[in-house]
């Protein structure tokens, strides 16, 4: 078993996931001699060749387009876009194209690729490099959007995107490439999509996170033991389709919620996670659901970043706020 | 970060001595092709298979089946029977032409007016109704299988075809994907982001602009500067040429040329082909509000379907009995298909469900369940 970070365990399973199936490819802008302006797919040109990983003019929505054809064709593209900034061009092509390929020919052509993007502020990055707009994609029926928040995650969540049949976009925080090292055990085995995965048991509060703040929310949960609080702590992981029923179960045991996102308030997915727990979990809660979150602002330029991200201060009130509700 | 790469410049070596200096760096020219004029005559000499009278007439024939499938499906919109339908009238001799030299193993990336293209590939008439009367089976082709439904947003079909090609290339299969689109999708940076890279990877895919001079409301002198459209090819650095796309023979020919190349590793080609739109964009739309009705009057005289027919006579290959036999045959095949049509049931609701995915997650499975108890 090697010890790993996550953009190391992202190379790992494109690696695998290439070894083990031939209709694996990889494309994008700077992705084969370069090896990704993250070194994610860094050696997989030596590894595996130029045929399998290919370097792409600097043309978004033809990445996006090409992948349609493709996995049309029976190949399994896994295309990398720079910046989740750069990435709107795919837009187009995924709500009108690659999301629904397979529901208008009812089932004669389907779309099994992997759109990754690194997401997320925290790094110090120039305009558009710190975007965490994860609600439009996750507003489009058809396509599975897919965040790890650790090296292990982001290995067995990787190797479970590119095998799925239909159309992910998997959305890699930048700041954690590089911020935790982990065994991760290259076997090859994915771990599931459509369900979010609970990182820490607890019986006071449950915090529903995912992507750049798991790291945030469990710092948060750390101190808050220490305050005798007792936080439940989920990484959604999938963020669509949504497992609402892990959050319900944690909510009926904890009474309590506060979701964390970075992706701006208005309209976010924790929106709709307290509307779902609204729906079919109000009598369980003890408080009124709380939100950690992004300003509804643009992504400030590096120097305001901190104030922008949602912090493990903000966390910690909100979770004393609720369990001390009453 | 975007924009670090090193930039590939094809500028070419400035000369050692004098410092300042101007000189022709590259030169192109844009070739127009026709064989068949307006009234049906040969202008030069034609291909061979333009003096074969059984290919000649299977040409025409299907482009007689096209012209009154649409418009027959015109008269069932405005009867209420189907939904909004673009009219492909005009242009049958570009579907029928290039369709005519894809075999089945090539993959075809349209948008809604390649009527002509589909029915020559075997998408029934049954399904061309389905799909037009608002049911998603009918893109459920029971003919080609590989080929794309139409792509509506306009040239975003190209990066498909793009995609696809680059799956011929790297199996190194001879198959070549054929893109075809409006005017106005050459205004779009899909199109020219598709053509760039199917240059520089040097793919087998050919892309037939059926230029017909509206996009809706706006003609194509509003679309661009460029003298021609088969010059933006120049900028992807691949062959562009213009045709008559009235003129079936040069259709065939030129497009037949160019899956030739694109089949034995010679890379893309971007074709222009003239036409006329001589309906309105579609059954929505209303073309007195910006096109005055003298310019229709005018391109009935360049029918593609009259000077095929007068061609076809000519030769001594069609009597007024054969046409007579012809429109018949058209006319019942055409009422079998809608009597077929109209007897399919409609979708269930929960059928939305059915392909969204592979399997449904269980996230939606209750949202199936509402739906089917109404």
């Amino acid at each position: 078993m090697a010890e790993v970070t996550m953009v190391g365990a992202i190379t790992m399973a494109l690696a695998r996931a290439m070894q083990d199936d031939p209709r694996v490819i990889v494309f994008g802008e700077d992705v084969a001699k370069n090896g990704g302006v993250f070194r994610a797919t860094d050696g997989l040109l030596e590894r595996f060749g130029d045929k399998r990983v290919l370097d792409t003019p600097l043309a978004e929505t033809v990445i996006a387009g090409m992948s349609i054809g493709l996995a049309a064709q029976g190949f399994r593209p896994v295309a990398e876009f720079q910046f989740l900034g750069f990435a709107y061009p795919a837009l187009d092509q995924l709500i009108n194209h690659a999301s629904r390929l397979r529901n208008r020919t009812r089932g004669r052509l389907s779309c099994p690729l992997v759109f990754r993007a690194p997401m997320g502020a925290g790094i110090h990055a120039p305009e558009h490099h710190s975007e965490s707009t994860e609600t439009l994609f996750a507003h489009i029926p058809g396509l599975r959007v897919v965040i790890p928040s650790s090296p292990s995650r982001a290995y067995g969540l990787l190797l479970s995107a590119i095998a799925d049949p239909d159309p992910v976009i998997f959305l890699e925080p930048t700041r954690l490439y590089r911020a935790q090292k982990e065994e991760v055990n290259d076997n090859g085995h994915g771990l599931p999509l459509d369900t979010c995965y609970v990182l820490r048991e607890g019986r006071d509060v449950t915090l529903v996170c995912w992507g750049p703040v798991v790291k945030e929310t469990l710092a948060a949960a750390q101190t808050l033991a220490g305050e005798g609080i007792a936080a439940e702590v989920i990484d959604v992981a999938t963020l669509s389709p949504l497992d609402l029923d892990t959050i319900l179960t944690s909510v009926e045991k904890t009474g309590r919620l506060v979701i964390i996102h970075e992706a701006p308030r208005h309209i976010g997915p924790g929106a709709e996670i307290a509307a779902g727990v609204a729906e079919r979990g109000l009598l369980s809660l003890q408080a009124p659901i709380e939100r950690v979150t992004a300003p509804d602002t643009v992504v400030p330029l590096p120097r305001l970043e901190k104030a922008y991200m949602p912090s493990e201060k903000q966390i910690v009130e909100a979770a004393r706020r609720v369990v001390t509700f009453s | 970060m975007k924009g670090d790469a090193p930039r590939a410049s094809r500028a070419p070596e400035p000369p050692a001595a004098p410092a300042a200096t101007d000189f022709v760096a590259a030169e192109f020219k844009i070739h127009y092709r026709q064989y068949l004029d307006a009234k049906g005559a040969l202008v030069g000499k034609p291909p061979a298979f333009a003096n074969d009278p059984e290919v000649m007439k299977s040409l025409y024939r299907a482009m007689t089946l096209v012209r009154t499938f649409d418009y027959k499906a015109v008269a069932l919109q405005r009867t209420g029977q189907i939904g909004t339908y673009p009219s492909c009238l005009g242009q049958e001799a570009i579907g029928v032409g290039y369709a005519s030299v894809m075999s089945d193993r090539d993959v075809m990336f349209i948008t809604y007016r390649e009527q002509a293209a589909q029915i020559w590939r075997g998408v029934t008439l049954t399904e061309l109704l389905q799909y037009w009367g608002g049911d998603e089976r009918g893109c459920n082709y029971s003919g080609p299988r590989e080929d794309f439904p139409v792509a509506v947003p306009i040239a975003s079909q190209a990066t498909h075809a793009v995609g696809v090609a680059t799956a011929f290339k790297l199996r190194g299969e001879p198959r070549v994907a054929v893109c075809a689109l409006g005017d106005g999708a050459t205004s779009k940076g899909d199109f020219y982001e598709s053509i760039n890279l199917a240059g520089v990877w040097n793919l087998p895919a050919v892309f037939i602009i059926s230029n017909n001079h509206w996009a809706i409301s706006v003609p194509v002198e509003q679309q661009t500067a460029t003298k021609t459209l088969a010059q933006k090819a120049i900028a992807a650095g691949i062959p562009g040429i213009q045709i008559d796309g009235n003129d079936v023979i040069a259709v065939r020919e030129v497009v037949g040329e160019a899956m030739q190349r694109a089949r034995t590793g010679g890379g893309p080609t971007v074709i222009e082909a003239f036409t006329y739109r001589m309906g309105d964009h579609t059954t929505a739309d209303d073309a007195s509000r910006y096109r005055k009705p003298e310019l229709i009057s005018a391109a009935w005289k360049n029918d593609p379907l009259a000077r095929l027919r007068t061609y076809l006579a000519n030769q001594g290959w069609w009597s007024k009995e054969n046409e007579e036999a012809l429109i018949s045959e058209c006319k019942n095949k055409i009422e079998a298909a809608v009597a077929e049509y109209s007897a399919i049931p409609p979708p269930r609701p929960e059928s939305m469900f059915d392909h969204l995915f592979e399997s449904l997650p269980p996230a939606l499975a209750w949202q199936r369940k509402k739906l089917m108890e109404g």
